[in-house]
């Protein structure tokens, strides 16, 4: 190990301590140096990830390390409670219940819910070098329901519910020319631009269907199609990365307010 | 049997599924509504065999001394120090030798660890074994604290919702927060108006951003706040309307495939 690497892991753990001490000798509370502890090493993780844009380095890969042990075991405890104990338990028996002190919920079915343990058994004889085929059981289960769900949900969501979205009427309120010029006004609820949005979203929705359809050549009409559908898309682009950028600076004024504020108490 | 049977399996469920939708009839919602919590309930049984291979990965990594070894450690501690908190709350007023027990299963850990790891196994299994009687010892003894298989209050311990708080979210935050700053390096490649889609592209991005700018020296002009609403709501949506189109298609035909067993590569081979 280098001696510059030892000299730097001794001064940032020296001013973890201090930052320790410090927040838990002057923070109020019940319990101060539990929560001085926890504000340093929250605010130490969020410097540890931000020195990833120096270069990728020993403290950044100890904050992505522990993220993946930490946010795997949550996932687990949050599924095993929120799934097994409150949801299958609860069917399985009125014993198995009382044992982890949730109420039993009577029904002539309940049986049924041993099946998926038994799939969920059989899942785990992936580990088994010989009874490892049995997982594809439970696999199939899971993969077949899935499919059938997702066959039906993004046929309707996606496909029938947007297309009726897009054929919407051009001529929204229509009272004649006379009427029609005489409220000419560029409100955002005005009839102008109304129609002239759903234009757009028709005419948008379509050539960017036909930029898309790559089986026929892009020449012609459908040339010129395809190329709307390519400004359409370049607008929605540069729209949804201005969207996106203000989204990660938010988040990055949100963790620079809390080293500033929750733990070096600079700012109020 | 070992692969015609799955496939029966997947052709019986995915035709259930697609047909229950178009016979609203009262036991064919009662059986979709079993198969559901079906799902829910085999996806944690997956979650488990996914905890123990990233414990095997890690382990193994150990084992070999592959690149960045020491780091599946930090893995291996953070990953059992949320399952230990995750499964155990507090009964009293004061937490008694809660500490020690979640040290000595750690140390537990990092012995069978070196048990695996090491060529003198028979010391590092007696270390194992003297801190899992230390953590037993303490386990039975302590009352102040109990193991939360026997109630659903484990999710109130207030330590597991710390490590959330404390080191889960400012990880997470600071991560999607770094993006800003890459975003801003490949803003600038592909802002440069060369043509006039390059063009179209930074004019929507500087109004959309020029919108959500709570900084403005001197506030945003309405007409600014419109457009950008405007560019939101109609062209960015109708593109975004093409693109869901072509996805919910693409995502039907898979799922058909995969129905009538056209696409098999789900079930690996052998």
């Amino acid at each position: 190990m280098k001696k510059t690497t030892i000299i730097t892991f001794a001064v940032i753990s020296a001013l973890f301590l201090v930052s320790w001490i410090a927040k838990g000798m002057f923070t109020e509370g019940s319990s101060p140096f539990l929560d001085g502890f926890l504000v340093t090493l929250a605010a130490f993780l969020t410097l540890a990830i931000m020195s990833f844009l120096y270069k990728d380095n020993p403290y950044y890969k100890f904050a992505e390390h522990l993220f993946v042990g930490v946010s795997a075991a949550y996932a687990m405890c949050l599924g095993f409670w929120s799934t097994i104990v409150g949801n299958l338990i609860p069917r399985l028996s009125s014993g198995i219940s009382e044992f982890f002190k949730v109420s039993y919920i009577e029904g002539d079915y309940n049986f049924i819910y041993f099946i998926p343990i038994i799939f969920g058994i059989l899942l785990l004889m992936r580990l088994s070098p010989r009874g490892g085929w049995l997982s594809r059981w439970p696999l199939a289960f899971i993969v077949g329901t899935t499919a059938g769900l997702n066959f039906v949900r993004y046929l309707r969501s996606d496909f029938i519910n947007q297309v009726s979205s897009t054929i919407v009427p051009l001529m929204i309120d229509w009272q004649g020319f006379g009427h029609f010029f005489s409220n000419l006004n560029f409100s955002a609820t005005g009839q102008l631009v109304m129609m002239f949005s759903n234009l757009v979203i028709f005419i948008g929705v379509t050539c960017g269907i036909i930029y898309f359809y790559f089986s026929k050549e892009h020449t012609g009409w459908f040339g010129r199609a395809s190329k709307i559908g390519i400004w359409i898309l370049m607008i929605t682009f540069g729209a949804s990365f201005g969207y996106t950028v203000m989204g990660r600076i938010s988040l990055l004024v949100g963790r620079i307010t809390f080293l500033f504020r929750d733990w070096l108490e600079i700012i109020s | 049997m070992k692969r015609q049977l799955p496939f029966l399996l997947v052709f019986l469920f995915g035709a259930f599924m697609v047909f229950q939708y178009y016979v609203p009839h009262e036991s064919s919602e009662f059986v979709y509504e079993f198969l559901l919590d079906w799902v829910m309930i085999i996806g944690i049984f997956a979650l488990a065999l996914g905890i123990w291979s990233l414990y095997t990965v890690s382990v193994d990594k150990i084992r070999h001394k592959k690149e960045n070894w020491a780091y599946s450690y930090v893995t291996l501690i953070g990953l059992f120090i949320m399952v230990v908190l995750g499964f155990t709350y507090k009964v009293g007023d004061s937490w008694g030798f809660y500490s020690v027990f979640v040290i000595s299963l750690m140390t537990l850990l990092g012995f069978l660890i070196q048990t695996s790891v090491s060529k003198d196994k028979g010391l590092w299994l007696g270390l194992s074994g003297l801190s899992l009687v230390v953590a037993l010892g303490i386990a039975f003894t302590d009352d102040s604290w109990g193991i939360a298989f026997m109630t659903s209050e484990g999710l109130s311990n207030t330590m597991f919702t710390n490590f959330a708080d404390f080191v889960l979210t400012p990880i997470l935050a600071t991560m999607f927060s770094l993006l800003a700053f890459f975003i801003a390096s490949a803003a600038y490649r592909a802002f440069r108006a060369r043509n006039i889609l390059a063009t179209l592209l930074l004019i929507a991005a500087i109004i959309v951003m020029l919108r959500f700018n709570p900084y403005m020296p001197f506030g945003l002009p309405e007409y600014m706040a419109k457009t950008s609403n405007w560019l939101m709501n109609v062209p960015n949506l109708a593109a975004q309307r093409a693109i869901v189109i072509g996805i919910g298609l693409g995502i039907v035909a898979t799922s058909l495939k995969v129905i009538l067993g056209i696409e098999r590569g789900y079930m690996g081979k052998g």
